[in-house]
C-alpha cells in the first residue's frame, strides 16, 4: 500500500506542491533530451543510409570538438577553426569509406557494426595522440555562443533557463527540419533514401554507394561538430562524453532506427524521463540514499518498456518476417 | 603430408560425430593441454627465470583463461543463439559478487564450490534480462542488455549490502584454502591459482563442447539461423532462448568470479564497466561467431596483443613515453579490429580452419 501511495500518489505531490522547481527539471530533461536526440540524429542518418549502426558517432562528437579547439589554441581564429573542422569531417569521412566500409561492403551487419568499433577505438587513440587525454574548454565565446541565463517567474518561484541551452534547442531544431528538408526534398536526399531502401537497387539505377556514402559520414560528421559545441560548450570536451553514446542508444530504440523525427522524441521522452525519475520517482521509491544515480540506467528501462508494446520503435517500419 | 586423414576410417557413427576426429587433431589437443599443464614447471625446471614465470602466469596465463571462458559465454549466447548481448560483465559481476556474498557467510565451504555456484546466480539474474529476448530481436535487444549492465553495475557501486558495507566499496578477496593449500588471497601462488583456473575453464570448456555439438546445441543455432522457421519446426522459442541466457550467464558468471578470485584479488564496480561487456564482444566476433576455438583466439588475439605492444619498445630499445604507447595501442587494436574483419568476417576461427584445409593438400594447392 506504501508503495503503490510511493508510486502514484507521492511524486505528483511533490510536482504539485513546487510546480517551478517541476518546470525546472522538465526544461532540464527538455535540454539533455534535445542533446541525446542530436547524437542518435547522427546515428540515424548513417543507419539509413548504409545499414552500418555506426557506434563510432560518440567519438565523432569528440574527435570534432577537440579539433575544433585544438586548432582555436594552436592559434587559428576561431570561425576558420570552425571550417577547417568541417573540412577534417570531410577527410575523415572519405576515409572511412576507403579504408572501412568499402571493403566491407555486403557484411552481415554485425561485422559493420564491430567495424565501427575499431574504428572509435583508432579514434580514440588518434585524439588522445595528438590533442592529449586532458578536458578542454570549449570556445563559446568566440563563436559568438550566449552565455549567462534567463530568469523566468513562474508559478512564484524562478525558474532559470540557461541561453545556451535555448540555443542549443533552436540549433537543434533547425538542423532537423535542414535534414528533413535535404532528405525529402532534394536529389542527393532522394537518393540517400534509395540507398537506404536497398543497395544493389540503387547501384542498379546508377546511384554511386561510394560517393552516398561520403556524403552521409560527413552530415554525421557535422551534425557530430554542432553536438560537440553544444555538449562541449555546456561542460569541458573531453573523452567522458564518448559515453553519452551510449545514452543516445535508448532513444534511437524508442524512436526507430530509421527516424528522424524518432531521433527528436525519443531523445525527448528519455530526457524527461530521466529527470522525472532522477528527482521524484526514485527518491520516493528506493529512499533518499539508494535513489542517487538511477539515471544511468533508468533510459534503458523506459526504452525497454516502450519496446515490449513496440519491438520496432514508436516510428520504426513494422518489422515484417518471412520463413 | 603429415596432416592427412587417409587411412583412419570409422566403423561406427560415434566415431564419425566425434568433436576431434582425425589422430592428428587428437595428437595437437594432448599437446595443448599437456603444454598448459607444463607451463608452470617451466621456472622449476630453470628454462625461464622465476620473474619471468610469475609474469607468465599472472599476468598473461591466468587472465587469459578467465578472457577465453567469458568469451565462450558471450559464444554460446551470441555466436550460437544469435542473440547480441552488450552485459557481459554486469553478469560477470553477478558471479563476483555472489561468490563474495557466499563465502563471506558460509566461509567453511570450500572455494571452488562457491565459484560454481556463484555461476547459477548469474544464470538466474541472466534469465530475467533474457526475457524481453522473446519479443525484441537484433540490435533492439541490445537495449535490454545495455539495461542489465547498467543496472547491475549500479547495484554493485549502490548497494552496501553486496560489498559488505566496506568503506572503500570494493570487495577484498579473503583467504581460503583447498586441502591445506591456500588458493585465494594474498598468499596464494600463482601455480596454484593457475591450476584452479585451468582445471574450471578446460572443464566447462569440455561441457560447452557437448552442448552445442548436441541437440541443445543444434536448436540454439535453428534459433540463430531463423527463429521462426525454428518455431515451425517444433523448437520451443521460449526454452531455447532462456535457457542460451542462462548458460551464458552462467559461463560469464563463473569467468567474473574467477576474474576476482583468482586474479585480481580484490574488484570495484569499475572493473564491470560496460568496458568490459564491449571488450569480451571484440574477443568473441574477431575470434569468430559461433566458435568454442575462436573465443580463445579472440581472447588472446585482444588480451594478450596489447601486453606485446606495451613490452615491445622497451624491448627493442626505442624510447616512448608510457601515455603515448597506451594512444598507439589503443590505435593498432583498432586498426588490427578493421583489418581482420575485412581480411576474415568469420573471424580467426574461420583462419584456422582455412588453414587446416591447406594443410590437408600440401604441398598441392587443391
Amino acid at each position: 500500500m506504501e508503495l503503490l501511495y510511493n508510486i502514484f500518489v507521492g511524486p505528483f505531490a511533490e510536482m504539485a506542491r513546487a510546480p517551478d522547481l517541476l518546470v525546472q527539471t522538465l526544461w532540464e530533461g527538455l535540454v539533455s533530451g534535445v542533446l541525446y536526440a542530436l547524437i542518435a540524429l547522427g546515428f540515424v542518418l548513417i543507419f539509413k543510409a548504409s545499414g552500418v549502426f555506426n557506434f563510432a558517432q560518440g567519438i565523432m562528437v569528440v574527435f570534432a570538438g577537440l579539433t575544433l579547439v585544438g586548432l582555436y589554441e594552436a592559434g587559428v581564429p576561431a570561425f576558420l577553426a570552425l571550417l577547417i573542422t568541417i573540412g577534417v569531417m570531410f577527410a575523415l569521412a572519405v576515409c572511412i569509406e576507403r579504408a572501412v566500409l568499402r571493403p566491407l561492403v555486403n557484411q552481415p551487419d554485425i561485422i559493420l557494426f564491430m567495424a565501427t568499433f575499431g574504428l572509435t577505438y583508432f579514434l580514440i587513440g588518434f585524439g588522445e595522440l595528438v590533442f592529449g587525454g586532458n578536458p578542454k574548454v570549449m570556445i563559446a565565446d568566440e563563436l559568438y555562443l550566449p552565455k549567462g541565463a534567463v530568469d523566468l517567474p513562474m508559478f512564484g518561484g524562478l525558474v532559470s533557463l540557461q541561453k545556451i541551452d535555448i540555443a542549443a534547442a533552436v540549433i537543434a531544431s533547425a538542423m532537423v527540419a535542414g535534414l528533413a528538408v535535404f532528405f525529402q526534398k532534394t536529389r542527393i536526399g532522394r537518393a540517400l533514401r534509395a540507398v537506404a531502401d536497398s543497395h544493389k537497387a540503387a547501384l542498379s539505377v546508377g546511384i554511386s554507394l561510394n560517393q552516398i556514402w561520403v556524403i552521409v559520414w560527413f552530415t554525421a560528421g557535422i551534425v557530430a561538430l554542432a553536438t560537440g559545441i553544444m555538449w562541449g560548450a555546456r561542460s569541458d570536451v573531453s573523452f567522458a562524453l564518448q559515453i553519452i553514446a551510449l545514452k543516445a542508444l535508448p532513444v534511437l530504440i524508442l524512436g526507430g532506427f530509421t527516424s528522424v523525427p524518432g531521433a527528436i522524441v525519443g531523445g525527448l521522452i528519455i530526457g524527461i524521463g530521466e529527470k522525472l525519475g532522477e528527482f521524484y520517482f526514485a527518491p520516493a521509491i528506493l529512499g533518499s540514499a539508494l535513489g542517487r544515480g538511477v539515471e544511468s540506467w533508468l533510459a534503458y528501462f523506459i526504452a525497454l518498456a516502450f519496446l515490449l508494446f513496440r519491438p520496432q520503435g514508436l516510428f520504426g517500419e513494422k518489422i515484417i518476417e518471412r520463413i | 603430408m603429415f596432416y592427412r586423414e587417409a587411412g583412419q576410417f570409422k566403423t561406427t557413427y560415434a566415431a564419425d560425430m566425434a568433436v576431434f576426429p582425425i589422430l592428428q587433431d587428437k595428437i595437437g589437443i594432448a599437446v595443448i593441454v599437456a603444454a598448459a599443464v607444463l607451463l608452470p614447471f617451466l621456472g622449476a625446471a630453470g628454462i625461464v627465470s622465476p620473474q619471468t614465470q610469475n609474469f607468465l602466469l599472472q599476468v598473461v596465463a591466468i587472465p587469459f583463461l578467465i578472457f577465453s571462458l567469458a568469451s565462450i559465454g558471450l559464444n554460446l549466447l551470441t555466436g550460437y543463439t544469435g542473440l547480441l548481448s552488450l552485459g557481459t560483465a554486469g553478469f560477470m559481476g553477478v558471479g563476483a559478487y555472489a561468490c563474495y556474498k557466499l563465502t563471506t557467510y558460509f566461509p567453511g565451504v570450500n572455494i571452488i564450490v562457491w565459484v560454481l555456484a556463484s555461476g547459477f546466480f548469474a544464470a538466474g539474474i541472466g534469465v530475467v534480462f533474457g526475457l524481453p529476448s522473446l519479443r525484441i530481436k537484433g540490435f533492439y535487444l541490445a537495449v535490454a542488455t545495455l539495461a542489465a549492465q547498467f543496472f547491475l553495475q549500479w547495484c554493485f557501486i549502490r548497494i552496501p549490502w553486496l560489498y559488505n558495507e566496506n568503506a572503500s566499496g570494493a570487495i577484498e578477496v579473503p583467504q581460503r584454502t583447498l586441502l591445506g593449500v591456500p588458493v585465494t588471497g594474498p598468499t596464494a601462488t600463482a601455480e596454484t591459482r593457475y591450476f584452479v583456473v585451468l582445471a574450471i575453464v578446460a572443464g566447462l570448456t569440455w561441457i560447452a563442447s557437448n552442448l552445442v555439438h548436441g541437440r541443445i546445441g543444434r536448436s540454439w543455432m535453428a534459433v540463430r539461423d531463423m527463429d521462426i522457421a525454428a518455431e515451425l519446426m517444433g523448437i520451443k522459442l521460449f526454452d531455447t532462448k532462456l535457457l542460451a541466457f542462462a548458460v551464458s550467464s552462467f559461463y560469464c558468471g563463473v569467468a567474473g568470479a574467477l576474474l576476482v578470485f583468482l586474479w585480481y584479488g580484490g574488484a570495484e564496480p569499475e572493473v564491470f564497466s560496460i568496458n568490459q561487456s564491449f571488450l569480451i564482444l571484440f574477443m568473441v566476433i574477431i575470434g569468430g561467431l559461433g566458435s568454442l576455438v575462436g573465443s580463445y583466439f579472440g581472447a588472446a588475439l585482444i588480451y594478450i596483443l596489447p601486453i606485446v605492444l606495451r613490452l615491445l619498445p622497451e624491448s627493442l630499445g626505442i624510447p616512448i613515453g608510457g601515455a603515448t604507447i597506451e594512444h598507439l595501442t589503443f590505435m593498432i587494436v583498432g586498426a588490427l579490429i578493421i583489418f581482420f574483419l575485412i581480411v576474415e568476417p568469420h573471424g580467426l576461427a574461420r583462419l584456422w580452419q582455412i588453414g587446416k584445409q591447406k594443410l590437408r593438400t600440401w604441398p598441392f594447392p587443391y
